[in-house]
């Protein structure tokens, strides 16, 4: 007897991982050859429309792609997460869906878009539909000046970091609202808690990044890059190593925030599943409750290209430069996040708001201290 | 500020620490494996010995019971131990004029057991039937996978005699039909 699968599925199964697994692949080489796309691109707009058009066209392009790879990106984030997880716990984690699980996030995915659609009785019609679409928007607004390349950025705008501060705020905003329409309490207290702790966690976020323009000179992301474009040694170097060890302590502080702002563990007290079943998304089903998850990936995914923008030189790389190296980077800063997951213990909510009021702000105020007075002294 | 400066000291320490005890263990062998697996995840697994399918369980283990019906004398002891009575043994006796059997270990078998049915939906595992049979004929198998889409699947029958029938009231003239015996099929 046994579990003998037919082998009809046990085909179809390795069909579909072989082109997932392709298209994983494909995926790496359009990122490593979008500069060259992208400029194959330009002069086809240039030759063929007006120059609005073209510009038009090209911004729409770049919305696109970007839209696309924040949402195909969750896929394999969610698989990559779960396997993280499951070796950490000396486990296999999804095996059975194609090979080593990786139609897992697929097969997920294809449920919830099933699921019935539920909104429960009492609830706020109007803002319980709108939130979804308000985290979603917040997270994904902020790659519009994450900057892939040379040029290569949807939206150059001057005061990048600025608009990232103000539009991953949004985030806030669309879980209160969830917390609040879902007439459930822990929904409720879930969505205040995590309004408490956005709040808190942007104070030292906005500090670390004044602290980096004060070295750099703009608040643009492409002239953040610039500023690091010998990469690992030289004058221009990562600013992580620089005035050392002022911009190591504040690529940390700032890591952490972004923990606390994308509701991660240690700082996932939104959604403490031991005292608050499942937090603001606790009423949500179906794909409602799959665009959370979305949200959740890319705004992690967000907060490491952020990161390493600012702190790891963003596509000049250690080896080669481009987008590829961009990509790589932010995956190894979001497998830290995963990593640190599934090491530490959830705060309390005294607990995390001390770790922010009490450790985090003055450390970070030290910090922008310590920058100005040797940004001073060295010129 | 002593305190403080001790604090923070100690987040980063413990925090290290515990990163690399988490990392180490991305590397290390996994204690669980795929369900179905034939690979032997560790030593202490390999004394289970061949009976054992899969080479996964203890050599103790406790799955589907497993009567050996052509060993059972139908003593009924193993009817009587069982705590939540999931067996159900019927005995009719042997003509003295059939050929004697015997158990695999020598003992006669006067009884023919007709009946000898096992609700497994009822079954607790207990393994207590198994210590009292004289012949060692009702064994706990290491098959695990019996999984059934009805209930009534699970009343195992293991008699292979067929129960005689009820003897017609006094045919007058007539005489009486030998019972056939429905050998081993």
């Amino acid at each position: 007897m046994g579990l003998q699968r037919p082998a009809i599925e046990a085909t179809i199964s390795n069909v579909l991982s072989a082109v997932v697994i392709a298209g994983a692949g494909g995926f790496l080489v359009a990122i490593a050859l979008l500069p060259r796309i992208a400029e194959l691109i330009n002069t086809q707009l240039e030759a063929n429309l007006s120059e609005t058009m073209a510009g038009v066209a090209a911004v729409a392009l770049g919305v696109g792609a970007t839209v696309f790879l924040i949402t195909q990106l969750p896929i394999f984030l969610i698989w990559f997460e779960r396997k993280v997880a499951a070796h950490i716990q000396d486990r296999l984690g999804p095996m059975r869906v194609g090979w080593h699980g990786v139609l897992q996030s697929f097969a997920d995915g294809l449920k919830l878009l099933f699921k019935e659609d539920i909104i429960v009785g009492g609830a706020d019609r109007f803002l319980f539909k709108l939130a979804p679409f308000i985290v979603v928007m917040g997270a994904f607004a902020g790659f519009a000046v994450l900057p892939w390349g040379d040029g290569l950025v949807v939206s150059d705008l001057d005061i990048g970091l600025l608009y990232v501060i103000a539009i991953t705020s949004f985030g806030a905003i669309g879980i209160l609202m969830a917390g609040w329409a879902s007439n459930n309490k822990y929904a409720l207290l879930g969505g205040m808690r995590s309004a408490a702790q956005m709040v808190s966690y942007e104070i030292p976020t906005a500090i670390i990044i004044l602290a980096l323009v004060s070295q750099v000179g703009s608040l643009n992301l492409q002239d953040v890059i610039t500023a690091q474009s010998d990469g690992i040694w030289g004058e221009n170097r990562w600013f992580l190593t620089r005035m050392f060890p002022l911009n190591l302590i504040a690529f940390v502080i700032f890591f952490i925030c972004g923990l606390a702002e994308t509701n991660r563990n240690p700082f996932d007290i939104p959604e403490a599943e031991s005292e608050l079943v499942a937090g603001f998304h606790t009423e949500y089903s179906g794909m409602r409750f799959a665009l959370f998850f979305l949200a959740e990936y890319a705004a992690m995914f967000l907060v490491a290209g952020l990161a390493v923008v600012m702190f790891f030189g963003g596509w000049v790389g250690p080896f080669f430069d481009g987008p590829l190296m961009f990509f790589f980077k932010t995956l190894v800063l979001v497998f830290v996040q995963m990593w640190l997951r599934w090491t530490l213990p959830r705060l309390r909510v005294d607990q995390l708001l001390a770790v922010c009021w009490k450790y985090l702000i003055p450390i970070a105020f030290v910090v922008l201290v310590g920058t100005a007075f040797v940004g001073v002294a060295w010129s | 500020m002593k305190e403080y400066f001790g604090d923070l000291w100690a987040v980063i320490a413990t925090v290290t620490k515990g990163m690399i005890v988490t990392f180490s263990h991305l590397f290390t062998r996994n204690i669980t494996q795929q369900y179905t697996s034939d690979e032997l995840p560790d030593e202490r697994w390999k004394s289970a010995g061949e009976i054992v399918p899969k080479g996964l369980l203890s050599d103790r283990s406790r799955m589907r019971l497993h009567v050996k019906i052509e060993d059972c004398i139908g003593c009924k002891q193993c009817e009587k131990a069982c705590p939540v009575d999931c067996i159900d043994i019927t005995n009719e006796k042997r003509e003295k004029t059939e050929a004697p059997i015997f158990a695999a270990d020598g003992t006669a078998i006067k009884l023919k057991v007709v009946q000898f049915d096992i609700d497994m939906s009822l079954c607790c595992y207990c393994s207590l039937c198994v210590y009292p049979c004289p012949t060692d004929c009702i064994v706990m198998t290491p098959e695990y996978e019996f999984a059934e889409t009805d209930k009534t699947e699970f009343l195992y029958r293991f008699a292979k005699e067929k129960p005689t029938p009820p003897v017609p009231p006094a045919p007058p003239q007539e005489e009486k039909p030998q019972p056939v015996a429905a050998g081993g099929s």
